[in-house]
């Protein structure tokens, strides 16, 4: 039965893209994806990767971030209220949105309200009958940012009106909302698999209300788009998406040369240079929107002792780091958030390498002949390309303080589990990619009280510090956010849980004939209002 | 026959449930658990963990899930996957083709060249020509397959421009397939040139693949050739004055095939290890890549499900073999 449909929907799928393939105008993009998506119900995941090919091409949210940037910018939300007292967001919903129609699903309505409380009733309830429609349905991104806990309600106020009531104030709910897993989809949708006993299916032939629609995923090979003509926001100067998944960066490099496809995300860093050689070949470059750090386990002596911290700090060489790791594809770090953020400290000065201030600080502060721990992920990272090497040369920086560094690594799953415990031994090399461009994201996440044993691998717990990200938290007005941030980077620099490292610089390759792409600082690849020149 | 055939069935069942035990507890031997990697870096609550781990059922005693386990497999279950939320049998099958042609393919030209090369240096025993060959073998088995596949996308597909990079069929044929061979679909789809792109797409793949497996089968059939053609009864058949022709291709090279046919009988399951850097390079949407992302999310199901399906067709193919090899050698039957 399900092998029927699928046939059928693919055949059908197929004619579309023979059709739109073999069209006199027709213009298909080629995207060189790194990897498969795991499914194509966003909320369901945690990975970039997955959300390129869902949520971003099919999908649209209440709010979105405007291109290239990440302020929120009306979505399928026209305009919003927030109460005075920063618990009820009330929404005001476009009118005359349309979903996709494709081989397997015809819509008979426009999208309204019903679609919105669906969409996050069935993450937020346990009782909803889509909570666990497929095994292992864990919502994890929307538990991850505290949703259920947060979102008292959802309220359908009529057809083209929503209230979000919400248990305490957060100022980033906007931010949130314009996150991959808040993806609307289609209520009319749902009904109909659930009617037919296929549930599974809406995790893999999506239907959305975005610039792209479905049309046919060969796993592990090839994912088909094609532009949705009645989209709300204009039809995609393209007539065709498709994703050519090639997970070695080597290849989608010999692919994008060879014209098999016209943008690839991820290149090597050594191709970095050959490639802004290449004529036929424009490389665009942006910092993204992450962090590199060390976190010292402040619970632990003698890195209880800020005056310790900010020894070693002294005592690294970032720009040897720089060099070593990241070979021009970095920034040396010194707050906790990316300088592209909002509510940036600029007026911070950073601790400068200085290895005998470090040892006369070690000295005041009675250390001597310390021995330590640095912990090196066993796997790359945006953030960081390579921590082996990095750890290397932070053990060559420490010894010329008498500090003397042995470094351990574990598998990165046992990596990320041992360094949340509380007595951890020794000082951790992680990092963070922003989620929502909030400012909360990093500072609360990475540094909050309540991330201690968890998130906050320092296991710093600073009063200070946290009464403002927590006043930061309830304050709708940014310029009062902007100033609360400021100064909770300061009492980050002076306390010093961290040696800030690096914000790395993300490159994304493509043919010279494509136009209007615009690099997301949050990571992802979109492609709506991409055109490829003639 | 049918003793001899029911008796190396017999030995599959032990088998079988030596490969379920090691797929089952290889992965959950491995640190770290599908939940961290899910959370990264973000991490998750040790509530949420244990709900989740309810959830999914290993919250279990380790006996008991292994039990679930091998009910599943009596009743075609080979579990759900995390990450996609399928059945691992539907993603096994659809993948499944993809590798198998592509081994295929391999293996074919494997022995179409590797059996030949054996044969001429084997007679041609101390030339110029035979250390060339063996030569060329020793390199061939030597070759990292990345650097080697690099290698040819880089030479054919970049700057010569004669095959495509990667993928199985150009992204312009969009067409069902209903039995997965991409060259069988190509076929029945009717379109034009669909045929021609996915033997184009198969060239480069197969050759790599092929690479290592070539080697050891022109090695081997030289060595079996060489211990054949010092026999006594070659002698006699060169002293009748046979052509060579008939003395090499009729009396020698059939029982010099005895120990090649189980030689390549074992490549099946170098062709499967190799197919795992072969379908990354090549982007080749097969079980072998799949497999190596399951284990690095820690995909239990799939890799413990697709484990099994591997050793089951190494064990099938196995089985063929040693009946081929019962018919090419009737006293190895009646043994």
């Amino acid at each position: 039965m399900n092998f029927q449909k699928t046939l059928k929907a693919t055949l059908l799928g197929a004619s579309l893209a023979v059709i739109a393939a073999t069209g006199a105008s027709a213009k298909t993009l080629v995207y060189c994806s790194e990897g498969s998506p795991e499914g194509f119900d966003t909320a369901l995941y945690t990975a970039g990767t997955t959300f390129d090919a869902s949520s971003k091409p099919v999908y649209n949210r209440l709010v979105e971030f405007k291109r290239g940037t990440t302020e929120v910018l009306p979505g399928l939300a026209e305009s919003w209220d927030v109460s005075e007292d920063g618990l009820e967001y009330t929404f005001n919903l476009r009118k005359g949105v349309k979903f996709h129609t494709t081989s397997f699903f015809t819509p008979t309505r426009d999208f309204n309200a019903d679609d919105v409380v669906f969409s996050f009733e069935r993450q937020l309830k346990k009782d909803n009958p889509w909570h666990e429609y497929t095994p292992g349905a864990a919502w994890e991104y929307f538990n991850g940012m505290s949703m259920p806990d947060l979102i008292k309600e959802i309220v359908k106020v009529d057809d083209y009106t929503v209230k979000f009531v919400l248990n305490r104030p957060e100022a980033p709910m906007i931010a949130n909302l314009a996150m991959d897993f808040a993806s609307i989809l289609s209520a009319e949708y749902a009904d109909q698999l659930e009617a037919a006993g296929t549930k599974e299916q809406l995790n893999q032939e999506p239907v959305g209300t975005g610039p792209f629609a479905f049309v046919g995923y060969q796993k592990d090979a090839v994912i088909r788009y094609e532009a949705f003509a009645d989209y709300w926001n204009g039809k995609q100067p393209v007539d065709n998406l498709v994703f050519a998944i090639t997970p070695d960066a080597a290849v989608r490099l010999q692919k994008l040369k060879a014209g098999e496809c016209h943008v690839m995300p991820y290149p090597a860093p050594a191709d970095v240079a050959d490639i802004r050689d290449d004529s036929n070949l424009t490389l665009m470059e942006q910092q993204g929107l992450n962090v590199g750090y060390l976190a010292y386990n402040t619970k632990v002596a003698p890195f209880d002792k800020a005056e310790v911290r900010k020894a070693l700090n002294h005592a690294i060489n970032k720009q040897a780091i720089l060099d070593a790791v990241f070979q021009g594809s970095g920034q040396a770090a010194k707050n906790p958030i990316p300088p592209t953020m909002w509510s940036y400290n600029d007026a911070i000065e950073d601790d400068d390498y200085n290895p005998d201030l470090a040892k006369e600080m070690l000295e005041a502060a009675g250390v001597s002949d310390l021995s330590m721990k640095i912990w090196a992920m066993p796997v790359q990272r945006p953030y960081n390309p390579n921590a082996r090497r990095m750890a290397e040369v932070i053990q060559a920086d420490f010894a010329k303080v008498g500090v003397n560094v042995e470094i351990v690594s574990y598998e990165w799953g046992e990596y990320l589990s041992r360094s949340k415990e509380v007595d951890r031994d020794g000082a951790v090399l992680l990092g963070w990619t922003g989620d929502n461009g909030d400012p909360d994201n990093f500072l609360a996440v990475l540094l909050g009280c309540d991330g201690v044993g968890g998130s906050n691998r320092a296991q710093w717990c600073d009063e200070n510090f946290e009464a403002l990200i927590q006043k930061a938290k309830t304050v709708t007005d940014k310029a009062e956010r902007t100033k609360l941030y400021e100064e909770a980077q300061v009492v980050f620099k002076e306390q010093a849980p961290w040696a800030t490292i690096a914000h790395s610089v993300v490159f994304m390759p493509m043919s010279s004939k494509v136009t209007g792409y615009v690099m997301d600082p949050l990571g992802g690849h979109w492609f709506d209002g991409v055109d490829i020149a003639e | 026959m049918f003793r001899f055939l029911f008796g190396r069935l017999g030995l599959l069942i032990p088998t079988f449930f030596g490969v379920t035990l090691v797929a089952f507890s290889f992965i959950r031997l491995l640190p770290g658990d599908p939940l961290d990697l899910l959370a990264g870096e973000r991490g998750i609550s040790p509530e949420r963990k244990a709900q989740l781990l309810e959830q999914m059922g290993f919250d279990q005693p380790l006996w008991r899930q292994y039990i679930d386990y091998i009910a599943g497999i009596f009743q075609g279950d080979l579990g759900t996957s995390f990450a996609s939320k399928k059945p691992v049998l539907d993603e096994f099958m659809t993948l499944f083709p993809a590798t198998a042609e592509l081994a295929l393919c391999a293996i074919i030209l494997a022995v179409c060249l590797g059996i030949p090369a054996g044969i001429y240096a084997a007679v041609k025993r101390g030339s110029i020509a035979d250390q060339a060959v063996m030569g060329t073998a020793l390199i061939g088995y030597s070759m990292p397959i990345f650097w080697w596949g690099l290698l040819l996308i880089i030479l054919f597909s970049g700057i010569l421009q004669w095959t495509p990079v990667s993928g199985r069929i150009s992204l312009l044929y969009f067409f069902p397939q209903p039995t997965g061979f991409m060259l069988i679909d190509s076929l029945l789809s009717g379109e034009k040139g669909a045929f021609l792109s996915a033997v184009r797409h198969l060239i480069l793949p197969s050759i790599v693949l092929a690479t290592i497996p070539l080697a050891v089968i022109a090695r081997q059939t030289r060595s079996a050739m060489l211990e054949v053609l010092g026999e006594d009864y070659v002698r006699t058949a060169r002293a009748k004055g046979l052509p060579p022709r008939s003395v090499i291709g009729l009396h020698a090279l059939r029982n010099a095939l005895i120990p090649v046919v189980t030689t390549i009988g074992l490549q099946v399951g170098v062709l499967l290890a190799g197919a795992i850097l072969t379908e990354t390079i090549f982007s080749w949407p097969g079980i072998g890549k799949w497999l190596v992302d399951s284990i690095s999310r820690r995909d239990y199901f799939v890799v413990q499900g697709g484990l099994l399906m591997i050793a089951g067709i190494i064990m099938l193919v196995n089985l063929i073999v040693d009946v081929l090899y019962g018919l090419i050698n009737p006293r190895i039957r009646y043994n």
